[in-house]
This record gives C-alpha cells, structure tokens and sequence, in this order.
C-alpha cells in the first residue's frame, strides 16, 4: 500500500507540475539557505578558530600598564615568573616605534618589538627564511634583526635582505630573518614589524620596560593555579596594584570565541529555519486545495474499502514527496552556494554529513507536520458528502 | 438460501438547524442470496440514504442492520472500511472512475485496500475486464472510453473483490437509453450466475427487470411496487 501511495503521489505531483515545483520552492530555498549558512558560518569559524589557536591555547598573556613609578616589568620579573613550576617559557615583548633605515631609504614609524627565543619556538612557522633570535643572541646582545614582510618589499625589493645592514634608532642591525607574511583573517599582523632580541632593546630602544610578556603552560589545566602565582609575582614588582597589569588566560579565550561562534552558527540557522518554515505553510495550502480538488476520489477510495489510515497515509506520503524533493534540489544549491560563496570570501568550506542529514530530516519532517493536519482532514471526509460533491 | 440482508426497523433522520427531519421510517427489508431487487423512488424518497446504509458507507440512527451475519450498527469506521471492501461492489451513477488511472488501475483499486500483492491484483483485474469484454481497453484511460464502456470497468471493478452484494445506485443515469439497456442486461446476466444484485433507481423500466421491486415514499418501504 506505501508502495501504491508513492506511485499515486508522484503521479500528482506530475499531474500538477507548475504547482508542485512552486510548492517545492519554499523548501528549495529554506533547505539552501540553511545549508549555506551552517556551511559559511562553519567554514569562517574554523577559519578563525585555526588564527587564534595559532596565538597558542597554552598561552597566558600579560599586559602591563605599570605605574607611575615603575612603567613595565624589568628582566628580573619576567626571569621569575619564567622561573614558576608550571611555566616552560616566557616570550617578553618590548615595543617601541621608531624609524628604519636601509641605504638611502627610510621607513618612519615602524614597530619594533623585543622578543627572546621562546617566541620563536613556540610557533615553528614564523619564520619566512633565515634563523630566530637564539639564545646566544640574547646573552651577547647580538645586533641582529628579523623584518616583517611588507618591510622586505618595501626596503629591499628585488634583494635578499639576509646578511644586509639596517639602522634602527642610531644602531646598526644585521638581517638575520624574515617573517611570514600573516593572512587576512590573521590577529595581529607582524607584517611590518622589526623583531629584535629583548635584551638588546632593553638596551637600544627608549622604552626599557616589558609592556608584554606570554608565559607558555606547562599543563593547561593547572592555568588557574598559575595565574594566581603569576599575580602575586606582579603584586610584587607593582605594589599590590591590580590597575597596573591584566592577565587573560588565551585558552579561555579561544573557548569562549568558539562559543560565540556557534551560537551564532545556532542563531543563522534558526532564521533560515524560518523560511523552511514558510515553505511548509507553502505545501499545507496546496496539500489542501488538493484534497478539496480530490473530494470525489477520496469518497470513492473510502467507498472501495480505503481505511481513514489508509488515506492519511496517502496524503502524508504525498507532502513527504513534495518536500524531500524539495530538500534534495535545496541541499544541491545549498551546497553550490556555500562552495561559490566560499571562492568569493576565500575560506575553506566542507558540507558535512551531518547538515546533509539536517536538511534532508529537517524537509521530511516538514512534510510530515505540515501534512498531517490536511490529511486527517481528508482522512475525516465523510464518503457520502464526499461523492455527492460531484 | 440464506439472507443477505436484514433491516429491522431502520430509522434515519438529520438535524438540520434546529429541525430534525426524518428520512428513513421504520425500515424492515430482506434480501436473499442471488436475489435482483430494485428499490424504486422518485428523487428526495430516501432511496440514496437507504442505499448508502446498505453500503455501509452510513450508519442509521436506530434499528438493526445484519450485512452476511455481521452486526453494521455496532461497527466502527475501519470495520466498516473492511466490510465495504469484501462485501459491496458499488456501480455508481456517474461511474467515478479516477481519470488518472488506467481501466486496469481502477479495477485493481479495491484490491489495493484488501491488501492483495501486486502481481495477483493484475491478474485478477484483467481477468474481470475480459469478463466485461474489455480486454483490449485495459491500458485505456477512462476518457478514452465510452459512457458505456467506463460503467464496464465500474462493474468489473465492483466484481473484483468478490462481493456479496452488487449495489447500483442509478447505473443507467448517465447512460443514453441503450447503452443504458446492455448494462441493465449485464447485471441480469449476472444474476444469472447467482450474483445478488440491489438496484437504486426512479425509472420504472429499470426496475422492471429486477425479479423483486420495492417502493420508497417519503421514508416508507412498501413491498411489490405498481409497476
């Protein structure tokens, strides 16, 4: 008999073509829409996800204001919160802006930071060519510098800056390094930043304090304990002044952007579920002119021994149809739309399985609730009014 | 032979707004296995209401109706369903053949109710249309076929089931009249072979080809009718 109503319904629904396929276009483009937008949101949201893990999930980040007496960490501080149990290194960074100067050109207000060697091992990738900043570098106090990329093309285009000379703030550096040049999407660009060793600029730069410092983890579960100790080291060095320092524990943070996002994944998704919603409405109404077209079949199937089940299941199986193939044709353009839409932003996109299953189980229950109610309908049509209609 | 059919005091009535109109009174008729019986009235006598408790496809307001030994009036809508696809072949006045459907679909359609497989449906199907004579028709649509032809695979779509009664309700109607004489034929033929046959009709001379004509008047069955 399910065999018998599937036949039927297609029948119908070819019988009524024009009508069926404008039925069929509310799911089409409620099933479409939220596939782009799970996949968009997805695909922007591992995007990002991947550039702030980059940043280090096993990282606490300290950022000092100081105080009037004492304007940043000295190198005594940063060596013992280095020196905590449950810290494998800290990245100091000292920051100041100055201008660069290669022969005869001159790039003004260029960002210079130091930073030690844990900063270049923590992420292996920084570096375009040449070495990091070593440790020998830091005890000796090595002139030595790593440019950013925008900085390579703009002072030494068409030369391998490696081994050339620059003057930074009076001072006379050798390229060592270059760096990667970040993405778009990147926090935090370095792009056009010169990278020196700390204790050197320590040193050379008028800044002599540490305005920054990262202290890589041990064992993240432990942050919280870490973070109370790394207090009391800044209570310490700033006199119990909490204005003076904030710490944020970058793992936390990266759980609660990740969160955001997919709430707003969730929240992009309620919305296109309205339209699905919409196109439900859409296969009630012609569900229901059809039934009122049919009254003298329906009498007739009732009349030949057709249980009030029978035609529900009928009518059910008719909106199911409708909307799956609704669901289909929507989860194909969905799909193209995501990938299109995906070239156009420039992010990596994938349809997964699981907003497949969505979409598909999403339009079927469509037509299931939305046929449901014309179908009991016509379920409950007396056979007698029925075939007198006529 | 045993009863068909046994009404005992059947009464039907309608509200309708704040009246109550009384269609059916006191009904009480027997029909016999292989028995022809014609029920004869003008339009508005009752006769359809009458037909359609018959068939099952209403349940009177009080009495007693035994269909094949079943009690109808203690029957709900799915054992209703069922006695209707067993026991009744309906021929309708204006055939109600679904257009969509082939003259070989339609036939097969009660059988999709009784839940038969589809390869036996086929046979059986194609089997009652040759006994109609339609052999050659049967991938026909019904537009594709005469008045006479589609009242031809109505009927072999009431044989189909194999039923106890055949239940006409004014199968010559829409018929011109000798079209309208071959299917009155029929259904003697039919007879013939022991089929029971309930005719609903207001024209006289249908009903005179039945072997047992009854009367309904306003709601009153008389037997024996004036013909």
């Amino acid at each position: 008999m399910i065999y018998e109503s599937i036949r039927m319904s297609l029948m119908n629904i070819r019988k009524n073509k024009l009508r069926s396929v404008l039925t069929m276009l509310g799911i089409v483009i409620g099933v479409a829409s939220i596939i782009a937008l799970i996949t968009i949101v997805q695909g922007a949201t591992n995007n990002i996800s991947n550039e702030v893990i980059k940043l280090g999930g096993n990282k606490i980040y300290v950022n000092v204001f100081g105080t009037p007496l004492k304007q940043g960490l000295t190198q005594h501080d940063a060596e013992q919160i280095a020196a905590l149990g449950n810290i494998s290194g800290v990245s100091p960074t000292i920051s100041g802006k100055t201008a660069v100067i290669y022969k005869n050109k001159v790039l003004e207000d260029i960002v210079i930071e130091g930073k030690n060697e844990v900063y270049f091992k923590a992420d292996p990738e920084l570096l375009s060519s040449g070495r990091a900043i070593n440790i020998l570098d830091l005890e000796s106090r090595n002139q030595v510098a790593i440019i950013g990329s925008d900085i390579v093309r703009e002072l030494f285009f068409g030369i391998n800056p490696i081994g050339e000379k620059i003057i930074v703030n009076g001072m006379t550096y050798t390229v060592i390094g270059t760096l990667k040049a970040s993405t778009g999407f990147s926090l935090g660009s370095t792009n056009d930043t010169v990278i020196i060793p700390y204790t050197t600029a320590l040193r050379s730069l008028v800044v002599k304090n540490i305005s920054t410092l990262d202290a890589y983890l041990k064992d993240t579960n432990l942050a919280d304990q870490t973070i109370l100790e790394i207090k009391g080291i800044l209570n310490q060095a700033f006199n119990y002044n909490e204005d003076a320092y904030n710490i944020y524990n970058m793992g936390d943070i990266i759980a609660s952007f990740q969160s955001i996002m997919s709430m707003m994944s969730m929240l992009l998704a309620g919305i296109a579920a309205i339209s699905l919603v919409v196109g439900g409405i859409g296969i009630m109404n012609m569900m229901l002119v059809s039934i009122t077209e049919r009254t003298i079949e329906i009498g007739l199937r009732k009349a030949l021994g057709a249980t009030p089940f029978a035609i529900r299941l009928q009518f059910i199986i008719e909106s199911i149809i409708l909307s799956l193939i609704g669901g289909i044709i929507g989860l194909i353009m969905g799909a193209l739309l995501s990938y299109l839409l995906a070239v156009i932003i420039g992010i990596g996109v994938s349809v997964s399985l699981s907003t497949n299953l969505l979409a598909v189980g999403f339009s079927a229950s469509v037509g299931i609730i939305f046929g449901y109610m014309p179908a009991r309908k016509a379920s409950r049509l007396n056979p007698i009014d029925a075939l007198r209609s006529l | 032979m045993s009863e068909v059919v046994i009404m005992k005091n059947i009464c039907k009535s309608y509200i309708v707004g704040d009246q109550e109109i009384q269609v059916l009174k006191n009904i009480n008729l027997t029909v016999k296995e292989g028995e022809f019986v014609s029920i004869l009235g003008p339009s508005g006598s009752g006769k359809t209401t009458l037909m359609n408790i018959i068939g099952c496809l209403d349940v009177p307001t009080s009495g007693e109706y035994v269909l094949c030994g079943n009690d109808i009036s203690e029957m709900n809508e799915i054992e209703l369903a069922r006695v209707r696809n067993e026991k009744i072949g309906f021929v309708f006045q204006s055939f109600f053949l679904l257009p969509r459907l082939t003259a070989i679909q339609n036939v097969e359609l009660p059988l999709v109710y009784s839940n038969i497989p589809q390869k036996e449906r086929r046979i059986k199907a194609a089997e009652m249309l040759a006994r109609v004579g339609l052999s050659d028709k049967m991938h026909n649509l019904p537009n594709q076929l005469s008045g006479g032809q589609q009242q031809r695979v109505a009927i072999a779509r009431a044989l189909v089931t194999g039923p106890s009664i055949i239940l006409a309700d004014e199968p010559t109607g829409a018929l011109d009249q000798k079209t309208g004489a071959g299917i009155i034929e029929y259904f003697e033929k039919l007879n013939a072979e022991g089929r029971t046959i309930i005719i609903i009709t207001h024209d006289i001379s249908v009903a005179r080809h039945a072997q047992r004509t009854v009367n309904i008047l306003d709601g009153n069955l008389t037997e024996g009718a004036v013909l």
